[in-house]
């Protein structure tokens, strides 16, 4: 067990973490009619996991381009940008049901497609394009759709929010199929291993002769592509393109990464490790909101936990290379 | 033809010109030390040599053929290998995939899905080169940054030569070694030799290029201004070029 951590690079922490984050909460959460803790009960953790599912999604993108020593603000606006998207072309524009996956995706990947363009060609910080970009994307989808939800998705679509085949909500399927495949391409192929070179040793990557313009632009992709994912889900769900999905999500996304044990300054990172992050980020709010703890409170305790966890790996560090 | 030809290359960087139309060849299994001092561009002409900086002017061939336009991914192919002064390892990743970093063994599973990272391959070949190398590292599974100076050159050394390169180009090797870490790389350097492959050692030490190099070729403000055979010079002549006090 320990072993298979360590390939994949999961933190032995993080996992505790969960575990014991569960625990304190199971505790402090308000008991039901039934004598059962609210958060222990199946519905509860299909919640948890429902609403993990959308920023586990953008912090599979963030895992990508934190590991190459990148960062992506615009993960929540692109969200946004992706949900109108999809929803306008079936509803307002009444095209046929496919036309919101394949919008959402699209417009995703195109926000991904110019920041790693603009990145990589005009050599301009990742943290500046892609801030200009939570800009620039989410007035954009406040102008696609007025600034109004776009509401009454087709069928086809709410099933990919809201349906659940085998009892499981089916953006948990989505999840795992999209975690999977992340994982293979980030641990296992000529791509992913490139990627963590590029992160950990810029000049070793291009030394070696991998095409570090390639890299980032198809980084920066999947990064938006993930978003539009992200996004369709939302959608779906709500059964509402809205322009203010994925308000603040770059926060949750990345510090799911980030206490999943992908290294903030790139070098090393893991999809597993990603979604323990992405489990406590949303065991951390639901309990919060079982507890009735509100909203804004949660805002803070989320950025507190970004902060702490980079805090702690840079004691870690300096730790190892004093010894 | 020699192995490797450079004619009239220039590099500027801005308004600064490093590179002075440089003329330098190379015979395969030939050792050539380069020497210099500080700023006089040798790190420069070894960049422009791999590809990691493209030539303003002149021209760069490579086993009879043209590799000036060409990237360095494209030239470590055709057999030009460069070991880096700051040893361009990755160190959060491990010694069997720093060696083959951008040369990743791959397989297809099921022939279906995507290629894939043929580890238990790049493991099984890491250890075979690290053995023949002669080297001790705990185990090629840990970090790279976790080794000593003269562990991580060795990586870096047998990441050139796993690939049969044809010119294996090294920019102060032995300068940050133990003595007798100095002495297995000067023996890598010969038996290289004997395998027939081309070395170009940057080095300030000249103990050691006067071991290791039957040429030395002397770079002084962008120009080579020397191109001494080992057995016709010495060290005092050397210096007189490096520090630009030869008549």
């Amino acid at each position: 067990m320990l072993k298979f951590l360590e390939r994949t690079h999961v933190r032995v922490e993080s996992l505790a973490v969960l575990l014991a984050l569960i625990i304190v909460m199971a505790f402090l959460s308000p008991v039901t009619g039934s004598g059962v803790r609210v958060f222990l009960t199946a519905n509860n953790f299909f919640n948890i996991i429902l609403a993990s599912a959308t920023f586990g999604i953008l912090a599979i993108g963030a895992t990508f381009v934190i590991s190459s020593a990148g960062i992506d603000l615009s993960l929540g606006s692109v969200l946004g940008l992706a949900s109108v998207t999809g929803a306008a072309l079936v509803v307002t524009l009444e095209l046929p049901w496919y036309f919101a996956i394949i919008g959402s995706l699209m417009a995703g990947a195109a926000a991904g497609a110019v920041n790693g363009f603009i990145i990589t060609r005009g050599h301009v910080p990742a943290f500046i394009v892609t801030l200009g970009m939570l800009g620039i994307a989410r007035g954009l989808a406040l102008i696609i759709s007025s600034g109004r939800g776009i509401y009454g998705l087709p069928e086809e679509i709410l099933f990919l929010g809201q349906a659940r085949p085998f009892g499981v909500p089916t953006p948990v399927f989505i999840m795992l199929f999209v975690a999977l495949a992340s994982h293979y391409v980030l641990a296992h192929t000529p791509f992913g291993h490139h990627t963590l070179a590029l992160g950990d040793n810029e000049n070793s990557a291009r030394a070696t002769g991998i095409n570090i313009r390639r890299q980032r632009m198809l980084l920066y992709t999947i990064s938006g592509l993930m978003a539009g994912i992200a996004g369709l889900i939302f959608t779906a769900r709500v059964n509402t393109g809205d322009p203010t999905a994925g308000l603040n999500y770059e926060l949750l996304a990345i510090t799911a990464a980030i206490i999943g044990g992908t290294n903030l300054f790139g070098g090393r990172g893991s999809i597993l490790g990603t979604m323990i992050g992405a489990l406590i980020m949303g065991v951390l709010q639901n309990g919060l909101n079982l507890m009735a703890v509100q909203a804004y409170y949660q805002q803070m305790a989320i950025g507190a936990v970004l902060i702490a966890a980079v805090w702690l790996d840079q004691i870690r560090t300096r730790g190892r290379s004093l010894q | 033809m020699s192995l490797l030809e450079l004619s009239g290359v220039e590099k500027s960087f801005g308004p600064v010109q490093v590179l002075h139309g440089v003329n330098l060849s190379v015979e395969a299994g030939e050792v050539v030390g380069l020497v210099g001092d500080n700023g006089a561009g040798k790190s420069t002409l070894m960049k422009t040599i791999t590809g990691v900086y493209t030539t303003d002017s002149g021209r760069i061939t490579f086993d009879d053929q043209d590799v000036t336009g060409r990237d360095p991914g494209e030239r470590r192919e055709r057999g030009i290998e460069m070991i880096y002064q700051d040893l361009a390892l990755a160190p959060q990743q491990d010694v069997a995939n720093n060696i083959f970093l951008g040369r990743e063994p791959t397989k297809r599973f099921l022939g279906i899905l995507p290629r894939f990272v043929d580890k238990t391959k790049i493991d099984a070949q890491a250890q075979e080169m690290i053995d023949r190398l002669g080297v001790h590292v705990p185990s090629i599974q840990i970090p790279v940054g976790m080794l000593s100076g003269g562990q991580q050159q060795t990586i870096a050394i047998a990441r050139a030569l796993t690939f049969k390169p044809k010119l294996v180009i090294m920019d102060e090797p032995t300068a940050a070694l133990a003595v007798r870490e100095v002495e297995s790389v000067l023996n890598l350097i010969r038996q290289m030799q004997e395998e027939g492959i081309a070395t170009i050692l940057i080095s300030h030490r000249l103990n050691d290029v006067f071991e290791a190099c039957g040429r030395i070729v002397v770079l002084r403000r962008g120009n080579v201004i020397a191109d001494l055979k080992r057995d016709e010079t010495d060290m005092a002549e050397v210096v007189s070029y490096i520090v630009g006090a030869h008549g």
